[in-house]
């Protein structure tokens, strides 16, 4: 009896986010997206250790080779097999991708909730600063910021994430403002609560929602972002490579070895592809209005 | 309305000498300077060109010399493209992007809004997945892989365009089609999510109550309000479309604009990289001006701002 009951109560009163989950299971380009993700990702960190041949070993005599048995995505002009080399491209782009993406959230995050939370003059400074940035062209900052922190991996996803950061900071800004002037809010502030713990207890898990979706959309952006620093030579440097490094190698010769541009912009594709039909449908489960 | 208009040019002062600012010591601040060579000039000669453009100043004179020359409306000379000035690398490179970035333009609001606003009205079905998913592929393919393959393919393959240069008409195909696909597919994604929103509202109930035929709805009553976010898009859209693209003008040798906001700052050639980032930042100023402007005479709602 009590456990019936408990039971139907449970089903009356369910939780945003179990409505969430459920939404999001039932979109079929998400789970399609989630599952292509998952499948690249694990076979970025497995493949290149079942594999008997290593990214690193060359095979001068050997030259580019098309697709074959032994070299499933052929080899390159070094004689390197293209699948490892994908694959280990594959870990230095997403990891870069989550890398950055989490760097734009440390700082745009509470950048934007003390703007937004403070508003007045405090708010109109901070936002002028981003809208100056914004008017900056990326490929400018960029290209200074990677000069100042050099080329090692750690410090082009400090370079990226310090671009990426205004947009979080502005969407983080905007949520913000729409809940500081809420009675739950002032309730919070007569009984004397401190504006560091009314934003993190009070404003930060309202805004969750619009800040999960973006952080997601992030990452892909932040992963084009990438290659398009190694179109510019600013990239991962060898002997490290990215899916960008090596797409930017194989355009070179689409004319004479094509199989090493298509394979390397085929996942890059699918993982772009993949984050961000998970993006669409994490914003359409979370954000209900306008779904149906 | 005008001194609405009067209150944004000023407003964009202090944003313009921030950027100004920004950069000046952005630039200052980075390792290097324009004249170090790989293979080093005299020290003494190296002193002396430096002492000519006022680099070997202290920090502060450096400054209030840049801003004065700004305030001018002097760009100053190129220090890498030796008897060039900046204003004149602008006025001849500029004209491309433009043209480019037209074409581009054309190219993504003519593919764009018609597809997301028909899968909008397909929603739900199948033929809006494929839609989107065709939007979707655009968005993930960047430049620099759709390129090479459309080169493959119409200039490789098929030898209907030349696969570089700038001279005939024919060439500004390829180039446009690159930049322009992922604005499209872009674009078709907001007026897809714009039509659905308005899609759902009484009027259009009521309109459709009226009896009106679906295009009549569609066309007179729906797109205008489904155009807002793919309009406010349109601001730093249109910006970064005409001030040029490195990627692209490297795949097809364009002489745009685009190159020289990447070079310059590999050169640290200080004067050119202020000019192109000033010149980009009004631009998006500007674009945002007239987005706005367009969004108040498109909705009376927001005129009151």
């Amino acid at each position: 009896m009590t456990k019936q009951r408990r039971e139907s109560a449970a089903a009356d009163a369910r939780s945003l986010g179990q409505d969430a989950w459920e939404r999001l299971c039932a979109n079929r380009m998400a789970q399609l997206g989630g599952v292509l993700f998952i499948v690249i990702t694990l076979l970025c960190l497995i493949g290149p250790i079942l594999s008997s041949q290593t990214s690193a070993e060359t095979n001068l005599a050997y030259g580019a080779q098309p697709p074959s048995a032994d070299h499933w995505f052929g080899t390159d002009d070094l004689g390197r097999d293209i699948f490892v080399r994908t694959l280990t491209g594959g870990r230095i782009s997403i990891g870069v991708g989550f890398a950055a993406t989490f760097v734009a959230l440390i700082i745009g995050l509470p950048y934007g909730a003390l703007a937004g939370y403070f508003a007045g003059r405090t708010d109109t400074i901070m936002m002028r600063f981003v809208d100056a940035l914004y008017a900056l062209p990326f490929t400018i900052i960029v290209v200074l910021l990677t000069t100042f922190l050099g080329r090692s991996v750690w410090l082009i996803f400090l370079a990226i994430g310090a671009v990426e950061w205004l947009t979080m900071a502005r969407i983080v800004r905007g949520q913000t403002r729409a809940l500081r002037k809420l009675a739950y809010i002032d309730a919070a502030k007569v009984n004397g609560v401190s504006h560091l713990k009314i934003l993190r207890r009070h404003i930060l898990p309202n805004c969750l929602g619009p800040i999960i979706v973006y952080t997601t959309l992030t990452i892909p952006a932040v992963i084009l972002l990438e290659s398009v620093l190694s179109f510019l030579g600013l990239g991962v440097q060898p002997p490290m490579s990215s899916w960008g490094v090596l797409i930017n190698e194989g355009a070179k010769k689409i004319d004479i070895y094509p199989w090493q541009l298509i394979f390397p912009a085929l996942f890059f594709s699918l993982t772009l592809f993949a984050l961000n039909f998970i993006g669409d449908g994490l914003r359409d489960a979370l954000d209900p209005k306008g779904t149906k | 309305m005008l001194t609405h208009i009067a209150r944004r040019f000023l407003q964009a002062i202090p944003t313009l000498w921030l950027i100004a600012t920004l950069t000046f010591l952005l630039l200052y601040l980075a390792p290097g300077g324009p004249f170090d060579e790989e293979k080093p000039v005299a020290p003494e000669i190296k002193e002396q060109i430096e002492a000519h453009y006022g680099l070997n100043l202290p920090l502060h004179q450096q400054y209030f010399r840049f801003m004065g020359n700004l305030l001018h409306g002097e760009l100053g000379p190129s220090y890498k493209y030796a008897g060039w000035n900046v204003d004149e690398i602008i006025r001849q490179s500029f004209p491309v992007s433009l043209e480019l970035g037209g074409f581009a333009l054309l190219i993504a609001l003519v593919i764009g809004i018609p597809i997301g606003v028909f899968a909008a009205l397909r929603h739900g079905r199948l033929s809006e997945s494929f839609l989107m998913s065709f939007a979707m592929i655009g968005i993930c393919l960047p430049a620099f892989v759709l390129g090479p393959l459309l080169l493959l393919v119409f200039s490789s393959a098929l030898s209907w365009f030349n696969p570089l240069g700038w001279s005939v008409a024919s060439d500004r195909v390829l180039p446009a089609l690159t930049l322009g696909l992922f604005y499209a597919a872009y674009i078709a994604r907001l007026s897809r999510s714009g039509m659905l929103d308005v899609i759902q509202q009484d009027y259009i109930r009521t309109a459709r109550a009226k009896g009106l035929t679906e295009s009549r709805i569609v066309n007179i009553h729906a797109l205008r309000t489904a155009l807002y976010p793919v309009v406010a898009y349109l601001g730093p859209a249109i910006a970064g479309l005409i001030s040029g693209s490195f990627v692209v003008e490297t795949i097809f040798f364009i002489p745009g604009l685009g190159q020289f906001f990447v070079n310059s700052a590999f050169n640290r050639d200080y004067t050119l990289v202020m000019g192109t980032v000033l010149f980009y930042a009004v631009l998006i100023l500007l674009f945002n001006l007239l987005v706005d402007l367009l969004q108040m005479w498109m909705n009376p709602r927001t005129r009151n701002d």
